[in-house]
């Protein structure tokens, strides 16, 4: 395989977009990452996005979107694995160029929940229809069940939950792209709104419409177009089953530690060689199991990471230190390359107030449903 | 330009608690009287309608102003709970009032905006010399579907204003409205209860309207927001005015005495006129006045007015709004709340 590198990023600023289409989000990314690249190529496209379909009633992304962009003619496929679209379309991206069957590849994601749909059934149906639901569940439900679970088993506590909002938030805050940019109390996240007993409202990312993109080609081609490639070291990715009843222990995200592992092996790297890692932090209880399954933080002990400030910008491992889902937004399908966008940044040493002093390994781990699928990329700077 | 020369406001007796409601539907109900800062909602009887809060806010207007109603030549009534479909409420009302037959009437609709319309159609009859006095009106029954966000705020009343050349109560110094296309809320011929886009009905609806018509007026006006003693802005809840108040400049002690909404709830065309009656119940001469409405899909209508010498001998010639809202009320369960509001399916 040919090594790989990331030459360019685009985002749009994620939020409630009322004025902005899908396909109009999709080409302000795409168009971003082409120009910071300089290039007015490319060899194919991958577009990741989890339901335009459901939320907008447009299917078919790919020749759409290569239109738009002005690239009609160019090869373009939609990559579909719920929450996790993104990443896959950036695991797409990389194996393409890897191959060496294409070299100027646009890897983006880009969601529209924001136009009127049901977002919560929408989302819903990245769950098990025949074992979940069925019997009425959704995403804060399920979520709120490993928690509990987490809980139960670990004796993690609303506290911790809410200290990784507020860490959220404190970093958000300074993302000017973030949809959320203000900073939280504890008293405020413990005081908001119940939504799914134990997680409250700001414990949960909001529903958000946004794109992001990142192109990519040959590391050896790299210099052509940037002075600053960013080479992609590892693409790891996993399945569990999607219903989080079949799984032998909810509080413990499987697939997380599996699609981790893989990018480990395939990086030659350990935990400890990360300097910091965007996680899918689609509820508080989410980054507390990813962090915990990817080696951060001792199994059990996820509570411990923002709650001691382990994972504070500054603290041993930052993670999300953009504001994460819950205050830079989650539009689902364009989340897998913003968190890459953001490693990027920082690991060119772009990232401005949010920087991690000295960066140079940085990871983006992107999951699907309640932990179903996850895609674990780990980048390393110039 | 021409004035108000006579207010008036009738809200019902009946009430019901956002935490009646809440607690009907399993949801919390400090989270509600928190997001959504409403305390308790206006319900109208069984004989009550938009032709009989007209009628009794009429009467007020019409007691403040001293005026022959024979000399009242024009008569809008904005409202989305016409009880007809077909078949005026203006010509009821009219007829209740003593106004007439030398009078043009007509029913006005846009959503929540209705009653700004028509103060604005009645002031340009009185303003060309086509009427020598004319009545705008304000008023609704609001519905809200059961176990929708609207039911703790769709709510029953409304403001009747006469306006006129002479012995003015009120200036109007200054009128800017501002529209667009933007489906945020509506009910199809034929169904019960309206729709609303979610969150589409705040920032590109709400907000986006009431500050734009807000900053074209005080931008035309040369007014700045500390030049006001009192700001009222549509009140489809309690939070929606106050943020877009606060964000525009407006302070919290220039806005409290017209933001009636968590005590009265959302009387849509009657919501705005409402809040700025009880505002004259109290100001004095020279206070500036500013009013934006706001009606889905959508647009805001804002006035500048200024209070004459002639508005505190009037005040107190009928009821003040807050007499209404502080005074005799009877609470009702959702049970009884659900019969009135005829969501209770029976056996004709």
């Amino acid at each position: 395989m040919r090594e790989v590198a990331i030459i360019g990023t685009g985002m749009t600023s994620f939020g409630e977009l009322w004025g902005q289409s899908l396909r109009g989000l999709f080409v302000e990314a795409a168009l971003g990452a082409m120009e910071t690249a300089g290039a007015d190529t490319l060899d194919s496209i991958y577009v990741g996005n989890m339901s335009a379909g459901l939320f907008v009633g447009q299917e078919h992304l790919g020749p759409l979107m290569a239109d738009h962009l002005g690239m009609r003619g160019v090869p373009a496929t939609r990559i579909e694995s719920a929450c996790a679209s993104g990443g896959m379309a950036i695991r797409s991206a990389f194996f393409e160029v890897a191959s060496g069957a294409s070299d100027l590849v646009l890897a983006a994601g880009v969601e529209k929940m924001n136009d009127g749909a049901d977002v919560t059934g929408v989302l819903a149906t990245a769950s098990d229809q025949e074992e979940e639901v069925y019997y009425g569940i959704t995403f804060p439900g399920l979520y709120a069940m490993i928690a509990r679970a987490h809980m139960a088993a670990h004796g993690t506590t609303e506290e911790d939950l809410s200290w990784v909002s507020v860490k959220a938030h404190r970093n958000g805050a300074k993302n000017p792209k973030a949809q959320f940019r203000r900073v939280m109390s504890l008293e405020d996240v413990m005081g908001s709104s119940m939504v799914a007993e134990p997680l409250r409202l700001l414990h949960c990312s909001p529903v958000t419409d946004g794109a992001a993109a990142v192109l990519l080609c040959p590391l050896d081609r790299a210099k052509e177009f940037t002075d600053r490639p960013v080479k992609i070291l590892a693409s790891g990715a996993a399945t569990s089953t999607l219903s989080l009843a079949q799984r032998p222990d909810p509080s413990h995200l499987d697939v997380v530690e599996l699609s981790g592992k893989r990018a480990y092996e395939m990086a030659g790297l350990g935990p400890d060689q990360i300097d910091l890692a965007e996680i899918h932090d689609c509820f508080a209880i989410s980054e507390i199991c990813c962090v915990e399954s990817l080696g951060f933080m001792e199994p059990g002990k996820g509570g411990e990471g923002a709650r001691e400030g382990i994972t504070d910008l500054g603290g041993r491992i930052p993670v999300n230190v953009s504001g994460g889902l819950k205050s830079k937004g989650h539009p689902v399908g364009a989340t897998g390359v913003a968190q890459a966008v953001t490693v990027v940044e920082q690991l060119r040493g772009e990232a401005g107030e949010l920087q991690v002093e000295g960066a140079r390994i940085g990871m983006a781990q992107n999951m699907g449903g309640s932990g179903a699928s996850s895609v674990v990329h780990i980048f390393q700077g110039a | 330009m021409p004035g108000i020369v006579g207010y008036g406001a009738f809200i019902p007796r009946n009430r019901i608690r956002s935490e009646e409601i809440a607690r009907q539907w399993g949801k919390d109900p400090a989270t509600i009287q928190r997001g959504l800062l409403l305390e308790e909602k206006s319900v109208p009887g069984l004989d009550e309608d938009t032709i009989t809060i007209s009628v009794a806010a009429g009467r007020a207007a019409l007691a403040r102003s001293g005026i022959d109603p024979q000399k009242v030549g024009a008569l809008y009534i904005g409202s989305e709970s016409h009880p007809y479909a077909v078949k005026p409420s203006g010509t009821v009302v009219l007829e209740a009032l003593g106004l007439g037959p030398d009078i043009h009437v007509a029913d006005f609709e846009f959503a929540c905006k209705a009653g700004t319309e028509a103060m604005s159609v009645a002031l340009a009859m009185v303003e060309s010399g086509r009427a020598e006095y004319a009545m705008g009106i304000g008023a609704d029954t609001s519905q809200g579907a059961p176990n929708d966000a609207l039911e703790f705020s769709a709510s029953a009343g409304g403001a009747a204003y006469i306006f006129g050349k002479t012995d003015l109560l009120v200036e109007v110094l200054h009128t800017y409205s501002y529209t667009s296309d933007t489906p945020d809320f509506w009910r199809r011929e034929g169904e019960f209860y309206p729709r609303h886009g979610g969150r589409f009905t705040g920032e590109p609806a709400y907000f986006h309207h009431v500050m734009s018509a807000t900053k074209g007026i005080l931008d035309r006006s040369g007014h700045k927001p500390s030049d006001f003693r009192y700001a009222v802005f549509h009140m489809p809840n309690g939070k929606f005015p106050l943020t877009a108040g606060k964000k525009m400049g407006f302070t919290q002690a220039q806005m409290e005495q017209g933001w009636v909404v968590n005590l009265m709830g959302n009387t849509y065309s009657g919501s705005s006129p409402t809040g700025l009656a009880a505002v004259l119940d109290i100001a004095d001469p020279d206070d500036l006045i500013l009013i934006t409405s706001f009606g889905s899909g959508a647009g805001s209508d804002s006035f500048i007015l200024r209070a004459t010498d002639l508005l505190p001998e009037r005040q107190g010639l009928a009821p003040a709004v807050r007499s209404m809202l502080d005074g005799p009320r009877k609470y009702l369960t959702y049970g009884q709340y659900a019969k009135l509001r005829e969501k209770i399916v029976l056996n004709h």
